[in-house]
């Protein structure tokens, strides 16, 4: 589905990394951990068309990114759910209107009605769907960004630090919720510093941990 | 044409849901109305001057063609043989419904703004006029000064034709002003709505940046803004006309029938003129901020 061949990144003048591969098939779960700066976020962002790589070709569904149309890139955004490390959300809107705005702009909005009570169910958001994002605390606006990376029903999720400022309780049932996608064919791609998520998750899905560092993209080590 | 029409009512009947993922903006809101309103009641009195000069130039047209003037400067012992002999060639020729002789009194009231009231038209060797009536279609006025030059040698017919052409070139041209202004009008409203616009899509580019992430394509993001603008537009333009027509109605002497300055205005069918203006103002704002969107989305991305 997402596929990185011999990719590169530069920025700044400064290569950030390269000859990078990696392919996310489906109902794959993976683990994308390194230092600071490593370029995790600019991995991820490779991974849903918001970059294009400097060297080496990104496929989303069969079709390079390099090149690709302003339209035909957003609707292949509609196929990744992406939850944001700061959401992303539109503070002028609900938490129920910022979730149901993929299908709003995918003129899909009348399918809202239908989905959205057992979504906002399923993360646990129903009291909060009439409030603005500023007013919710940092796990509920997780769970609202994931909820609104899965209403379009998209094949891959993609996360970037979904646990960085939320309790270990909360963390935990974040990734059930991911977990549990992840059973229902989808490939899901974590970008962590967690290692204790790491260990949970792999107590429940065969996930593999892929490790950003020196420019070089490698698998973890059985400690992981 | 027809395209741009449906796109324009397809954009009026509207996306709730679409308007909202774009916050409203108090300055460019108010900017857009403001500027809307304005040049709305510019372009009606621009109308109002371009049609003015157009019944103007007809009134002219049509007044002094249907009027000659014909000048009889003769000896004193000669001249009531001369008039007599004019009036009777005048009225047995064919085109002419009425020819008149101007009396003396008459004759002072022309002079008097030019020589004063004292003027003392017995002793100075004033013409004799005589007003000419034309006929539709008219008479011949080349056979008629052939006839005049041999029956009445003493008299010079002016058909008008001098004073009348440049009038109504003054007066078209003034029209063409008119309109031209009115093109001024569009242009500076189309700029001015194209920087507010540019001005909106620069202060919501984050909330541009989510709708891309969540695969919003360029089309759903420019209709947010478009719709916006284009409803701003067609309100600011219908008060700005509104207002334009009442100030119209009040104006002093408004009727179509009275002089230059108090013939300014509209008359009859022509205040339907007026109702396109909103409709082409709110044209003028889809196009405008359609163009600035394409261009913003295309330099954001």
């Amino acid at each position: 589905m997402i596929e990185l061949r011999d990719v590169a990144y530069s920025y700044g003048g400064g290569e950030l990394f390269s000859g990078l591969s990696l392919v996310l098939a489906p109902g794959s779960f993976h683990f994308l951990t390194g230092p600071s700066g490593a370029g995790k976020t600019t991995l991820l962002k490779l991974c849903y068309g918001d970059l294009v790589p400097t060297a080496g070709e990104v496929a989303l569904f069969g079709e390079t990114t390099r090149g690709m149309a302003r339209d035909g890139l957003a609707l292949t955004r509609r196929r990744i759910g992406v939850v944001h490390q700061d959401c992303q959300f539109l503070d002028h809107l609900s938490v129920a209107e910022n979730v149901a705005l993929p299908l709003s702009v995918a003129g899909r909005r009348a399918e809202a009605e239908a989905y959205l009570p057992d979504l906002m169910a399923w993360v646990g958001l129903n009291r909060q769907a009439g409030r603005r994002p500023p007013e919710l605390s940092g796990g509920e606006r997780q769970r609202a960004a994931l909820a609104r990376a899965v209403i379009m029903s998209p094949d891959v999720i993609i996360a970037d630090e979904p646990t960085g400022n939320i309790d270990w309780e909360m963390s935990q049932r974040l990734l059930a919720l991911l977990v549990e996608l992840n059973r229902m064919g989808k490939a899901v791609l974590i970008a962590t510093h967690d290692l204790n998520l790491i260990r949970a998750a792999k107590a429940q899905v065969a996930a593999r941990t892929l490790r950003l560092k020196g420019r070089q993209l490698m698998m973890a080590g059985a400690e992981l | 044409m027809s395209r741009l029409l449906a796109q324009i009512l397809d954009l009026l009947a509207g996306d709730v849901q679409a308007d909202r993922t774009v916050p409203p903006t108090g300055f460019t809101a108010r900017l857009t109305i403001f500027t809307a309103a304005a040049m709305a009641l510019l372009a009606v009195f621009a109308l109002a001057f371009s049609l003015s000069t157009g019944r103007l130039a007809e009134r002219w047209s049509e007044e002094l063609a249907r009027t000659a003037t014909l000048r009889i400067s003769a000896p004193p012992e000669q001249m009531a043989a001369q008039r007599r002999a004019a009036l009777e060639l005048l009225a047995t020729t064919p085109g002419i419904a009425e020819a008149r002789a101007l009396d003396a009194e008459e004759t002072q009231a022309l002079l008097t703004p030019w020589f004063g009231p004292d003027l003392p038209l017995e002793q100075l060797p004033i013409p004799q006029l005589i007003e000419i009536v034309e006929d539709r279609p008219g008479y011949d006025a080349t056979g008629l000064r052939a006839r005049l030059q041999a029956e009445v040698p003493g008299a010079v017919l002016d058909d008008h034709t001098r004073w009348r052409e440049p009038l109504v070139a003054a007066a078209a041209r003034l029209r063409l002003l008119g309109w031209l202004a009115m093109a001024l009008i569009g242009g500076a409203m189309a700029a001015m709505i194209t920087l507010a616009a540019q001005s909106a899509l620069s202060a919501n580019a984050q909330v541009i940046r989510v709708l891309r992430l969540i695969g919003a394509r360029d089309a759903y993001i420019a209709r947010a803004f478009v719709r916006r603008f284009t409803l701003r537009a067609l309100w600011g333009a219908a008060s700005g006309t509104t207002l334009g027509a009442a100030i119209l109605l009040v104006l002093p002497g408004g009727a179509a029938d009275a002089g230059f300055l108090g013939g300014f205005g509209l008359a009859g069918g022509q205040w339907l003129w007026l109702l396109p203006i909103p409709p082409l103002a709110a044209a003028v704002a889809f196009t405008a901020t359609r163009a600035a969107a394409r261009r913003t989305l295309e330099r954001q991305s």
